[in-house]
């Protein structure tokens, strides 16, 4: 908590917005899989526009192709039509081969850390790869991140099988911005938590968002921690996934817990509880499996 | 309180909390029936030696007998080399399969319909085929290990997460690096599995082979120990076999450790 108070929140203004980059645009994006056979339309004609440094929520029922999306983004799958823009470059098209890239950086769901490599090792992993950084300045970066990022430069030794759940996330969100990625990709990074961890990594999760002012696409299905962290939470339709609803947030920032229970953050999730609701029952009674 | 646990723990203390005294009272029954079963020469166990006749054995003919312990030396000898080989051969061939499609395709048929066969089946035609015994007692063994490491790695590479591959490619690693650095070592608790399936077969391949086709190991001299109607030799043999199969699997555990230092207890 002492952490908590230490940091400084500039609120966000249109010039400082315009200086960092990671402005994402996904237009017209759609995804079939298997087109030839079954066709199973996972994304329809999805459009977003992303501003640079925004915290960016998707939220939707199970199956409904957030995940997708995201693979889409970090350049592990292919599209079927559309095209996605960062910073104006092209990312992904129909005729591009998918390229994953250390300026998108994902933290899955199930977590991904090299099990065999120390907690230390795996965030100086993508420095050394792309060999931006020497040794001893990656060295020195990670620790440094992860003493600001709640003291865990205690646990930089230890191999990820050693923490807890919590923390084995948080560290794989410093690897992530280790790689200073454009954008952040989050993957229900904290879906298998209780409520108190949860609330943990929330915390966790705000701290380093005020630090680097990173874009960030957060994919979850939980609508109260969507609308808590986010500027905007996008609600896409079950199957075929396309966006139902765009909402800004307007709580300011920095987000506390007690903001949850304030008369404009009700007001907020009962506007958009309805057709996440209508969603979830439509996914709920086809049987939907998550990443069916 | 540390002061009085540093007190209480000595190493009396600490040895005795550590004695698994059930286990060690089921060792003495076990023992105790044995004695007892030849002394009233219970049907059955009228020619069985008790185990103070195989010790007298082992104490005044064996314990300073250099073919004695040449029978060790010979049985280790075989199980090292065809585990080892299998081991070499066996670990690139289950990353071929798991990673090309193509090596895939042409050889995992091929290896399904010989994996089945046992390796004692292979014996007659090993030694057709080797020149010598030894090569083919050898031969034997490494078929015993072969299969269940190829088999092993195979599988291994099969359930990389997909994650970890993805990752490193975000992360600006070449497919060279990705196959060093993340299928490599994703697959090592696999070879571990591998491995220690293996050294317990190759045991159990080496003992038989040399009861049919060989003069000399372990497995020769239980067997001489049976048809020299020595009893007590075939005891002496069987107890060897076991700890020498112990040994192994020790040594082996140990490797396995040194490979994953990541995997604490």
């Amino acid at each position: 908590m002492a952490l908590f108070d230490k940091i400084e929140v500039t609120p966000r203004d249109a010039a400082t917005s315009a200086a960092i980059d990671g402005a994402l645009s996904i237009r017209r994006v759609s995804k079939v899989y298997d087109p030839d056979g079954a066709g199973v339309v996972a994304v329809q004609d999805c459009s977003v526009e992303i501003a640079p440094g925004e915290f960016v929520a998707i939220v939707g029922p199970s199956g409904c192709g957030k995940s997708t999306l995201l693979n889409v983004l970090a350049g592990f799958d292919t599209l079927t039509a559309g095209e996605i823009l960062l910073d104006g470059n092209p990312l992904a098209s129909v005729s591009r081969p998918p390229q994953p890239g250390p300026d998108r950086v994902v933290v899955f769901q199930h977590g991904a850390l090299f099990p065999w490599k120390t907690v230390l090792e795996n965030i100086m992993y993508g420095p050394l790869r792309q060999k931006t950084m020497t040794n001893a300045a990656a060295e020195e970066k990670a620790l440094d991140l992860l003493r600001r990022c709640g003291g865990l430069d205690t646990v930089a030794s230890s191999y990820p099988a050693q923490l807890s759940s919590g923390m084995q996330r948080r560290v794989e969100i410093i690897r992530a911005l280790m790689n200073e990625p454009k954008v952040l990709l989050l993957d229900e990074p904290f879906r298998a938590m209780d409520s108190v961890s949860k609330a943990t990594m929330h915390r966790h999760l705000l701290e380093m968002y005020s630090l680097c002012r990173k874009t960030i696409v957060f994919i979850t299905h939980d609508l109260e921690e969507a609308i808590y962290l986010a500027d905007t939470v996008i609600v896409m339709t079950t199957r075929p996934g396309t966006v139902k609803k765009v909402l800004k947030i307007s709580l300011p920032r920095p987000r506390l817990p007690q903001m949850m229970s304030s008369h404009e953050y009700l007001e907020i999730k009962r506007q958009v509880a309805e057709g996440v609701h209508e969603e979830a029952k439509k996914a709920f009674e086809r049987g939907e499996r998550e990443h069916a | 309180m540390v002061n009085a646990n540093m007190r209480s723990s000595s190493a009396f203390v600490r040895w005795r909390k550590g004695l698994n005294w059930r286990g060690a009272v089921a060792v003495a029954s076990f023992i105790l029936l044995w004695q007892l079963l030849v002394r009233f020469k219970v049907p059955g166990f009228e020619t069985i030696p008790t185990l103070s006749d195989v010790f007298s054995t082992f104490w005044t003919k064996y314990m300073l007998s250099a073919k004695y312990w040449k029978a060790w030396a010979v049985s280790f000898e075989r199980v090292g080399y065809g585990f080892v080989i299998s081991q070499v051969l066996g670990i690139p061939i289950g990353l071929l399969l798991g990673t090309r499609q193509m090596f895939h395709d042409v050889m995992f048929s091929v290896i399904e319909i010989l994996r089945p066969i046992p390796p004692l089946a292979w014996v007659p035609i090993s030694i057709l085929f080797w020149p010598t015994n030894e090569m083919s007692i050898v031969f034997i063994t490494f078929i015993g290990a072969f299969f269940i490491i190829v088999i092993n790695v195979h599988d291994g590479v099969r359930s990389i997460k997909k994650e970890h591959l993805w990752l490193a490619r975000s992360l600006g690693a070449s497919p060279w690096r990705i196959f060093q650095r993340i299928i490599i070592p994703s697959v090592i608790p696999s070879i571990a599995v591998g491995m220690t399936l293996g050294i317990a077969v190759t045991w159990n391949v080496v003992i038989a082979a040399e009861m049919i086709a060989s003069d000399t190991g372990l497995g020769r001299l239980t067997w001489e120990g049976y048809v020299s109607n020595t009893p007590a030799v075939v005891i002496l043999g069987m107890i060897s076999i076991g700890l020498a199969g112990y040994l192994s699997t020790k040594l082996v555990d140990y490797a396995e450790k040194k490979m994953m230092p990541w995997r604490k207890a």
